[in-house]
């Protein structure tokens, strides 16, 4: 062995003299999508080398499919001119003074505390709780289950995350699951052992960090037999980002007698493009339920799915979406049932204002097994004036028998007699269309836990106030 | 002056004139009835003093501290010292009676959600609700209810009652509050307005009927005929219409309620 140390210029250079030392590194984030930065994101990650395969390949995927033409209007997305990957301490571009004054301004009155506010607005990459997160850690720890942020579980559980992960949403499923495929990063990833329920719900917030509130995050769960988990992501406060797209995926299973609850409340600033692709399969006696707030961004395409796998299997979808000015939220959900005796449910609430446009799109397929099911989906759409829109899309494919299938949609407006009525006792004009937006989105803010009920509420005053960009 | 006046009020709905000139002086601590027969413009002088956005004023005022409230919207008449017990209360879902009554008697205190120190306490509003359900005999298994939602013909209009208890109002008007309910409502109705009878309220009861009158006794009545009134007087109005009803002015309507 030579005494005199020798710089290799092998593959490990870059992992020995590079990686770990900030003023050695050499990665710059680029701008632009090309196998060359897959693969430079796949090696700052040390991946193995199936995720590189499988990154190239839903490259290829993505770049052979068609921009979807079929609901909002994405064709101002300028792909080259998008940031893939970038470190958290890239991240740290934006500064406070730049931040634009209403999304400031929303912070000062949702009292959103200091620290906080700069990492949701990009100025600082991290803000974790860490008493909170670390003591909840140590106690789920000892129950065998797994709660970490999706690249550390590809690093300290690999075999656990081969089998499951790509197999809910595979990269061909749509352009942008293919895109997320190809540069993925951060996202949570939880595995709950058979038998286990997780009583408290978990929260991103807990560990909250630039790497997973990234553009491109993916989320993995794994409900074994009988467990139960309830996993929040987001939060209220808008979430100000200078990168103009997110595409997440999301897959779930939900095995034999297991429940899994997957809470979203979002908010991102509003030159967002949000298009996230979440699915879930429920195998028998299983339940799946989304609970789903989409607030803020310029375009949200988003409609969790369930695949009901065997007899038994329930999935549900509550969604809340609210557009104001310039906003188009095209939201909904899909139930595929594939098996007999299976049940779904789909309550989709939404709320149009200054011109915004939201829209309900589902799909309920039952396939010929799936006899003796049951669907119902209900849209209710409230309008605050005329300039805003609202419009169903409901696709029903039923090829089995003895299933019962009911759609119910509303569309409302804030009615004179209610206004009159509340402003009769003495609440104004405002605050009462506001209470009546915050009772039309009650069924969905009481799933919520209370802190997040709260601030939804608040949030939905702010809105109403006109004071939120 | 009286403490609440309406000056030679007319108004219309969709453009057909229905006030035609109303005139009436109500003094705090007095009880004023309006009867009139269907169609006689009642339940547009009820809307119209309160500032329903479906009816317009076509002239005519309404002073009340020193102010026309015509020219005020209906939260501003009623944090001025208004308050309309509605015939039809409007159902409002997911919003609880309890969120209501908070909200209500904040806007009332002057909260606009930034001065705190107007804000009503928690243990101040409970007691307060407490007290005010107490004396009223009522109890509290609507509180968590939706807004109306749901609620019994009875139910409305003791809802209607507990908002005036709560939120003190200087003159009210109850709008067909005896219409639809049984003869145990309306005593209920009548005894609640009784409770609240005093010389820092003003009452305006607007009825077709006569029976709720038998309860609360009123210290004038007026009655109702095509926009105008067309004979006031003491309580021995009421008992005139009992009798002969509204036929005198070429109305077949009966006062006393089909049984």
């Amino acid at each position: 062995m030579a005494t005199v140390p020798k710089v290799d210029v092998g593959s490990d250079y870059k992992e020995k003299y590079g990686f770990f030392v900030p003023e050695d590194y050499i990665f710059k984030a680029k701008r632009g999508l090309n196998p060359e930065i897959v693969k430079e994101i796949s090696w700052m990650k040390k991946e193995p080398e199936w995720m590189l395969k499988f990154r190239l390949r839903s490259l290829e995927i993505f770049r052979k499919k068609p921009m979807p033409t079929w609901g909002a209007d994405l064709s101002v997305i300028d792909f080259e001119n998008i940031f893939y990957y970038l470190k958290a301490s890239d991240k740290q571009s934006t500064s406070w003074e730049d931040l634009p004054p209403d999304i400031k301004k929303t912070y000062d009155r949702l009292g959103v505390p200091e620290a906080e506010r700069k990492f949701l607005a990009g100025v600082s990459a991290q803000y974790e709780s860490e008493v909170v997160y670390h003591s909840l850690h140590e106690e789920l720890s000892k129950k065998g289950v797994i709660f970490t942020d999706t690249d550390s579980a590809l690093r300290d559980h690999p075999e656990l995350f081969k089998e499951y992960f790509g197999t809910v949403i595979p990269p061909a499923d749509n352009k942008f699951s293919a895109l997320n495929s190809a540069v993925w990063s951060g996202g949570s990833f939880i595995y709950v052992p058979k038998g286990v329920r997780v009583e408290i719900p978990l929260q991103a917030y807990f560990r909250i960090n630039a790497e997973n509130m990234g553009q491109f995050e993916r989320t993995l769960i794994i409900c074994d037999e009988g467990s139960f988990v309830h996993y929040i992501e987001g939060c209220t406060a808008p979430i100000y980002t200078t990168d103009s797209l997110h595409s997440a995926v999301v897959e779930i299973i939900v095995k034999k007698n297991a429940r899994c609850r997957y809470t979203t409340i979002q908010n991102w600033s509003t030159n967002v493009f949000n298009l996230v692709t979440k699915r879930a399969l429920a195998y028998a006696d299983a339940t799946m339920e989304w609970v789903d707030g989409n607030l803020g961004s310029q375009i949200t395409m988003k409609y969790p799915s369930v695949y009901l796998m065997e007899p038994g299997a329930k999935g549900d979808v509550l969604s809340v979406a609210f557009a104001g000015k310039g906003q188009h939220q095209d939201a909904g959900g899909k139930m595929i049932h594939v098996a007999p005796n299976t049940t779904s449910t789909i309550t989709s609430k939404s709320i149009s204002k200054n011109g915004g446009r939201t829209s309900y799109r589902g799909h309920i397929k039952m396939y010929p097994d799936a006899k003796n099911s049951k669907s119902f989906v209900k849209c209710d759409a409230l309008l605050l004036d005329d300039e805003s829109r609202s419009d169903t899309y409901p696709y029903n494919d039923v090829d089995a028998e003895n299933v019962t299938l009911g759609h119910e949609a509303t569309v409302s407006k804030v009615s004179d007699e209610q206004l009159f009525y509340l402003m009769s006792r003495g609440i104004t004009r405002n605050e009462a269309e506001t209470m009546i937006v915050n009772g039309f989105i009650e069924p969905f803010t009481k799933e919520l836990p209370l802190e997040y009920a709260v601030e939804l509420n608040r949030l939905i005053q702010l809105e109403m106030e006109g004071s939120v960009g | 002056m009286a403490d609440f006046e309406i000056r030679d009020l007319r108004a219309s709905v969709e453009g057909k004139e229905i006030l035609k000139g109303v005139t009436l002086a109500i003094n705090k601590g007095e009880v004023h009835a309006v009867m009139g027969p269907n169609g006689s413009g009642k339940s547009t002088l009820s809307h119209t003093l309160m500032g329903h956005p479906g009816y317009t004023v076509d002239g005519g005022e309404v002073i009340f501290k020193g102010k026309n409230v015509l020219t005020l919207q209906p939260d501003e008449r009623a944090r001025l010292g208004m308050f309309l017990a509605f015939q039809y209360p409007v159902v409002v879902p997911g919003i609880s009676m309890t969120n209501f009554l908070r909200t209500a008697l904040n806007a009332k205190r002057g909260y606009d959600g930034k001065d705190k120190s107007k804000q009503i306490s928690p243990k101040e509003f409970r007691s307060m609700l407490k007290d005010e359900l107490e004396v009223l005999h009522m109890d509290d298994s609507f509180l968590p209810r939706y807004i109306n939602d749901g609620f019994s013909g009875g139910e409305k209009k003791r809802a209607e009652i507990l908002q005036m208890a709560m939120l003190k109002p200087e003159i009210a008007i109850l709008d067909e509050t005896d219409s639809g309910l049984d003869i145990d409502s309306i005593k209920f109705v009548a005894d609640a307005v009784n409770r609240m009878r005093g010389p820092e309220l003003g009452v305006l009861i607007i009825t077709h009927y006569t029976r709720i009158l038998e309860f609360i006794k009123p210290d004038f009545v007026h009655v109702l005929v095509d926009g105008r009134f067309v004979m006031s007087g003491g309580r021995e109005v009421a008992d005139r219409l009992e009798k002969t009803g509204y036929s005198e002015w070429g109305e077949p309507d009966e006062p006393k309620e089909v049984a």
